[in-house]
């Protein structure tokens, strides 16, 4: 079932059949639809054994960088007299993203049982669900799905009757896009301000309280849930036959300017143009699609042109000259003014830059600060240049990624729209060092 | 990170702190101090406590004041300025008094290309707040830009306090504003 529109044939409704399904939130109602029948096959299981069918399933991060979920699920060392964790990244901040709230606010039950699964399987007796401060009606569906699995006796000191140790809390944040980088998270769930920490040491040797641990996206959980009761060869069955690292099925969330903005779930590997022609109604009645990104703020602008040829999985995308990232898509159409748009973009990493590092903290006030100048009429074609070369030096150097995600979309956005930067320079600009020197 | 123009430090700042020295009282008492104590099960360290216990001198008092934060430090056993530098990072913890109603539209750049400066004009507009951060003259209102809220495919989502409001639009917003008492 989609949500808010109605589900299209052409979906594959696994991980949002319950979208829009009131009672699927209530531990009675998960339980009518199958619920808890995964966890209670994994508490019966061998960790190793739920790690490998993760494994077998090819599934993918699905927080934005895409690393293979079983690979990072054997980097827990069982045995180790360690207490493990493992954090559930619920902070869905990245502009476009939302579809982790959908999960949350319509199938609470199957992120508690993702998690439970999650913990047991990396050896953890505690998992933290981080949900982002302004979901609050997300966090008032997971609290209570919480509350209804400890009183049902399916979380607990002898979860499902099995004598196994599974704890599962919520945790709110505060307000502060950075805490979805995964130390960042860490360090916000100990008490502390959310700066990102240095790597190595990776989670998995020394991640929250010092302890191994291990961090997934809300999606990547449920989906490895549903691959737990229902094998990793069913998994499979979604992508394209010819690129086997890409399987399963992903939730796009679609928003701007496009006829139903909503959650959809499609194949691995789904043609990008009936995606957004087909599923989501195309633009806007009189309206033209002029640029779309794909996957979150974060990844590459593409013209409409370039979207129309794109497959829709891992590959797919960067071969079209962007990412599936977390499957935000942003489409613009022919009424925006992409300098206008990416200037705002830049406000955002500005805005969230937490400032550790003198790249990001200066790269992205000067890079927002040279754009806005453009957008209101005051720009010079040199402007380009140094947006570019800021660009470079804010890639690669910093402790994590935000730095060169600012750097994203405007690199993509000058080689694209160039042409719209430059209707806004004013001809007397164009070649500073000679209208310098005329009369 | 609460810096920069659509944060609550910026236009807020020029607030009047009109409360800050009035003597603080007690937050971590009775239910709210049991509530606390179950917080503390959840994780292995005091610390890790710190996020939720502001959360409930916030929710106890509209704001969290230095006293708050003095009070918060002592049942966790850290310092004051401690407990400062991690309020100051996270942009929903109010350092100042805010309106009665605190308004925030996200702008970032799904919803503005949906319109969504126009349903912050109409919001500062309709609660006479004048400007960006500032309280309205009667102390209803405040109102400020904030990113994206995770909700972009119901441009424009707009939060009232604890409130999440989706598919805003300057239309609609007389009448939101109608049903607030
Ligand atoms: C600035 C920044 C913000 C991020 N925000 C999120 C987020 O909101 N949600 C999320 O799941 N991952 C986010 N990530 C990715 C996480 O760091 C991490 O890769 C992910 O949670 C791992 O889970 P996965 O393997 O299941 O995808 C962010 C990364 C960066 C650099
Ligand atoms: S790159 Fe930016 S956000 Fe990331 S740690 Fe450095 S300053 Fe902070
Ligand atoms: S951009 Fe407004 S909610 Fe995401």
């Amino acid at each position: 079932m989609g949500y808010p529109h109605q589900s299209h044939p052409r979906e594959a409704v696994v991980l949002s059949k319950y979208f829009g399904d009131a009672e699927a939130r209530t531990l009675a109602g998960w339980k009518a639809r199958g619920g808890y029948q995964a966890l209670e096959q994994a508490l019966g299981m061998a960790p190793a054994d739920i790690v490998t069918i993760v494994k077998d399933s090819g599934l993918r991060g699905r927080g934005g960088a895409g690393f293979p979920t079983g690979i990072k699920w054997s980097f827990m060392k069982p045995g180790d007299g360690k207490p493990h964790y493992l954090c559930c990244n619920a902070d869905e901040s990245e502009p476009g993203t939302f579809k982790d709230r959908e999960i949350m606010r319509w199938t609470p039950h199957a992120l508690v049982e993702g998690c439970a699964i999650g913990a047991y399987a990396i050896g953890a007796e505690t998992a933290y669900i981080y949900i982002r401060g302004e979901f609050t009606e997300p966090l008032e569906w997971m609290n209570k799905a919480v509350k209804e699995a400890y009183a049902a006796g399916i979380l607990g000191p002898n979860a499902m009757g099995t004598g196994k140790r599974v704890d599962v809390h919520v945790h709110k944040g505060a307000g502060a896009y950075i805490c979805g980088e995964e130390t960042a998270l860490m360090n916000s769930l100990e008490g502390r301000r959310g700066n990102p920490r240095i790597k190595p040491p990776f989670p998995a040797v020394a991640g929250l309280f010092g302890k191994p641990t291990t961090i997934n996206n809300v999606e990547t959980l449920v989906a490895a849930a549903q691959i737990v009761k229902q094998g990793a060869a069913w998994y499979k069955q979604w992508g394209r036959a010819d690129n086997p690292k890409s399987t399963g099925t992903k939730l796009f969330s679609v928003c701007g300017n496009i006829a139903r903005p909503g959650n959809y779930e499609v194949p691995m590997g789904f043609p990008f143009k009936d995606f957004l022609w087909e599923l989501c109604g195309g633009p806007l009645p009189g309206r033209t699609i002029k640029a779309v990104i794909p996957g979150g703020s974060s990844v590459p602008i593409i013209t409409a042109e370039e979207a129309e040829g794109a497959l829709m999985d891992y590959e797919g995308f960067v071969a079209a000259g962007t990412m599936l990232g977390s499957g935000g898509v942003i489409v613009f159409d022919d009424a925006q003014n992409m300098v206008k748009q990416i200037a705002r973009l830049a406000r955002f990493y500005a805005h969230e830059s937490c400032a550790q590092c003198s790249q990001c903290r200066e790269g992205t006030a000067w890079t927002t600060r040279i754009l806005e100048r453009i957008r209101d009429g005051q720009g010079t074609m040199e402007d380009l240049d140094t947006l570019l070369s800021i660009g470079e030096s804010m890639t690669g150097k910093t402790i994590c990624v935000l730095s060169d995600s600012c750097a994203v979309p405007v690199s993509s956005g000058i080689a694209k729209f160039r042409h719209e930067f430059e209707a806004l320079i004013p001809k007397s600009r164009h070649r500073v060092a000679v209208s310098a020197g005329a009369a | 990170m609460s810096h920069g123009p659509s944060a609550s430090g910026g236009a807020l700042a020029r607030a009047p702190h009109a409360h800050d020295d009035t003597p603080h009282e007690p937050v971590f008492v009775g239910d709210r101090a049991k509530d606390l104590d179950a917080i503390l099960l959840k994780y292995p360290t005091k610390m890790a406590a710190l996020l939720p216990a502001l959360w409930i001198v916030q929710e106890a008092r509209g704001w969290v004041s230095e006293g708050g934060m003095a009070e918060v430090a002592r049942v966790l056993d850290l310092t004051p300025a401690y407990v400062k530098g991690v309020v100051s990072f996270y942009t929903m913890y109010h350092q100042h008094p805010v309106g009665k109603y605190f308004v925030q539209v996200c702008t970032t750049t799904p919803c503005n290309v949906c319109g969504a400066e126009d349903v912050v004009n109409a919001f500062l507009q309709h609660t006479r707040c004048g400007e960006l951060g500032a309280t309205s003259a009667d102390g209803r209102f405040t109102v400020i830009e904030v990113e994206c809220l995770g909700a972009c495919g119901f441009a424009t989502p707009v939060m009232i306090n604890s409130d999440f409001l989706e598919s805003v639009t300057p239309d609609t917003v007389p009448d939101i504003l109608a049903e607030l008492t």
